[in-house]
């Protein structure tokens, strides 16, 4: 195996809607910044991988436009994922475990504000019989909060408390859209929004874009003073179904996280891509993370949520820290799909 | 697959379903973003403006913001001139949803003055089949009351009457 | 530059699909067409509604659909206060995972309580309230609706 690290990541300031740029006006500042942060120019990047959906804005096709971001002449080598570009890491990571690149650059924009979020992403469920309903995530997220509640998996209580941390931690987080000095009782002070969630408990609507740098072995360790290593990634998915899947817990994730090494040595910081504060918990149980571990110091997906790119954001902000020195090994997670289908798992360290 | 069991009740029914149908609309608010809004804007006062790249030097219209070749914002506004060369075309002969023209017409790609990447629009008052590469165009525009931020205020472009352009001067648009 | 003055307009986009069923999912919507619910068996001999082309464990091709009931027990289910565009009701109602009688596994579906969220409950029973109209489509069942409320 080589040894590939995040050497660079960059992020937009998130908001609720960003209207005065388009989606390559929105992207390219980052690509840029994240270029420019990993010490080189665009001609050293030999693999180019993003992910994307083309439902958020109605946009057919957007990531082809948005390759105005990379300028993609010469022709590049180039690939693109239509999930969270979390998963374009992983094919990055592929492909320079084959030899194939040594530096790659992934992306990953969402725009939500041009549509309606809840309804464009009821049509990734089954077409026959869930997407006539129009049954929507945040609806399916408060019947999987709901079975861990029953089930006594969670508790309101300690759900709140998530979203109030998340709200706090985000204070310190220049790139996050909410965050306040929140306590979870004025979390459980608030009305519920689609019971049992209250607002508080589900991803803001966000537009944002992100994008690291990947280097490998000796080529990292020359742009980078402290790379931060992928030691190891993993992803797993469970049935579209949601009748036959158990919701309370995240069965994909803990295999994952067993795959991925998580519990082979002590976890300092764990970004976790929960666009609700139940499945905080419900992966938290998953990962096996203890009290030792910081959950979500930017404050996670309950603070900023650009769909599509929120899991690369949590990869980017565990290897900052590993880059910046204020930890040395950390998890971050990704997921897809309807009550956490889909789940990406890496450990990132130092040296 | 016919080995499928079917419970008693299933059996017998007459024309059992095999194909539904499941319509979805989805509405979205299209934002044009400040490269296009900027052309298109300015389209509405019957200019056309592209963007230059600060690196390559070249002229996009309608820009998008940023250089396709170096992935860097073109700020620099570049008022254009209204006519251009016929770098390649094609003629419309056929029928299609949401077609509006009458047919044959003439869908070209037109290399305006001073830029450096063709712009599709409609060739008229002239046979389709005397349009050529190298063709000298102008713009048509519609009655000052009717122009909008919509490339629809050009109704076309015609020849004007100029010579042939030199092949080398379009040669690496075709 | 000076800041242009930003353009917006209105963009729909409409899906006009039609999907062929295949023989597993034709036979649930034929039967929701005649007023009746199937399922299938699993490989492990639990049954599965809405019935599944291949096992959700082992993907082997599935062939037994089986009938079961119109009625059966929330699994579990949120209150959607503020009805979106398209749910199956414009008054607030509950999704549901709804055990069906002879399933072993829960099905989406809407219940109406008549805009009460205190009538909801988890392990509540509920049942079918079908279209007057049916064609063969999930929304054949208009909803569900707590059992003996007519």
């Amino acid at each position: 195996m080589r040894d590939i690290a995040i050497i660079s990541f960059a992020q937009t300031h998130h908001a609720r809607a960003i209207e005065q740029e388009n989606e390559v006006e929105m992207l390219q500042p980052v690509v840029v910044d994240a270029i420019a942060k990993a010490g080189i120019t665009k001609d050293r990047i030999d693999f180019v991988c993003s992910g994307s959906a083309d439902y958020l804005a109605g946009m057919a096709f957007s990531f082809v436009l948005t390759l105005d971001a990379v300028g993609p002449w010469p022709p590049i080598s180039e690939s693109h994922v239509d999930m969270d570009a979390a998963w374009a890491v992983y094919e990055a990571w592929v492909k320079m475990q084959m030899g194939k690149a040594d530096i790659a650059l992934i992306y990953g924009y969402g725009k939500s504000s041009p549509g309606n979020i809840r309804r464009a992403l009821t049509r990734q469920l089954d077409p026959y019989t869930l997407q006539p309903l129009w049954a929507d995530p945040v609806s399916l997220a408060a019947i999987q909060a709901r079975s861990a509640l029953d089930t006594g998996t969670v508790t309101t209580e300690a759900m709140a408390e998530v979203a109030a941390r998340s709200w706090r931690s985000a204070q310190d987080n220049p790139y996050a859209q909410l965050k306040g000095d929140l306590a979870a009782a004025d979390v459980l002070a608030t009305e519920p929004f689609v019971d049992p969630l209250r607002r508080h408990d589900c991803a803001p609507i966000t537009d944002g874009a992100a994008a690291v740098v990947l280097a490998a072995g000796d080529v990292a360790r020359e742009l980078c003073e402290r790379p931060a290593w992928i030691r190891g990634i993993d992803h797993r998915i469970e049935p579209h179904m949601l009748g036959v899947r158990d919701l309370t817990t995240s069965a994909s994730t803990a295999i994952a996280a067993a795959k991925a090494g998580v519990g082979d040595g002590p976890i300092d910081v764990a970004e976790l891509h929960a666009p609700f504060s139940h499945q905080e918990l419900i992966l938290a149980a998953a990962l096996g993370l203890g009290d030792d571990t910081a959950i979500n110091p930017s404050g996670g997906a309950l603070c900023a949520n650009p769909v599509m790119t929120a899991g690369l954001v949590r990869m980017g902000e565990v290897a900052q820290r590993v880059i910046d020195g204020t930890a040395d090994r950390g998890v971050a997670h990704a997921t897809s799909g309807a009550c956490l289908q889909q789940n990406l798992v890496c450990v990132l360290e130092g040296e | 697959m016919s080995d499928i069991v079917l419970p008693d009740r299933l059996r017998d029914v007459a024309e059992p379903v095999r194909r539904i149908r499941t319509p979805a609309r989805l509405d979205y608010v299209f934002m044009a973003g400040k490269a296009t809004s900027r052309f298109l804007n300015a389209v509405a006062e019957k200019r056309l403006v592209g963007q230059r790249c600060p690196v390559c030097r070249k002229v996009y219209v309608p820009p998008r913001g940023v250089c396709p070749t170096d992935g860097v914002p073109t700020e620099e506004e570049i008022e254009l001139p209204h006519v251009g060369t016929v770098t390649s075309f094609c003629v419309v002969n056929v029928q299609f949803y949401g077609q509006v023209m009458e047919l044959p017409y003439v869908s070209a790609l037109i290399l305006l003055d001073g830029t450096d990447i063709p712009l599709m629009h409609l060739i008229q008052e002239v046979p389709a089949d005397q349009v050529h590469m190298g063709m000298r165009v102008e713009a048509v525009w519609v009655p000052d009351e009717e122009l909008g931020p919509t490339l629809e205020s050009i109704k076309y472009f015609r020849p004007n009457g100029e010579p042939d352009a030199d092949y080398e001067t379009y040669k690496d648009n075709v | 530059m000076a800041e242009p003055e930003l353009l917006v307009a209105p963009n729909v986009i409409e899906y006009p699909f039609s999907r062929t069923t295949g023989p597993m999912i034709g036979a649930f919507m034929t039967a929701l067409r005649e007023g009746f619910i199937v399922g299938c068996t699993a490989a492990d001999g639990r049954v599965i509604v809405p019935p599944v082309e291949y096992d959700p464990d082992t993907a082997e091709a599935l062939t037994e659909v089986v009938e079961v009931g119109d009625a059966g027990v929330v699994a579990s289910w949120s209150w959607v206060r503020e009805p979106l565009d398209g749910h199956p009701l414009d008054r607030p109602f509950a999704f549901a995972l709804i055990t069906l009688d002879g399933a072993d596994v829960p099905m989406l579906h809407a219940v109406d309580t008549g805009g009460d969220v205190a009538a909801m409950a988890t392990g509540m029973r509920v049942r079918a309230r079908w279209a007057d109209e049916r064609e063969g489509s999930i929304l054949d069942i208009a909803c569900f609706e707590p059992e003996g409320a007519r």
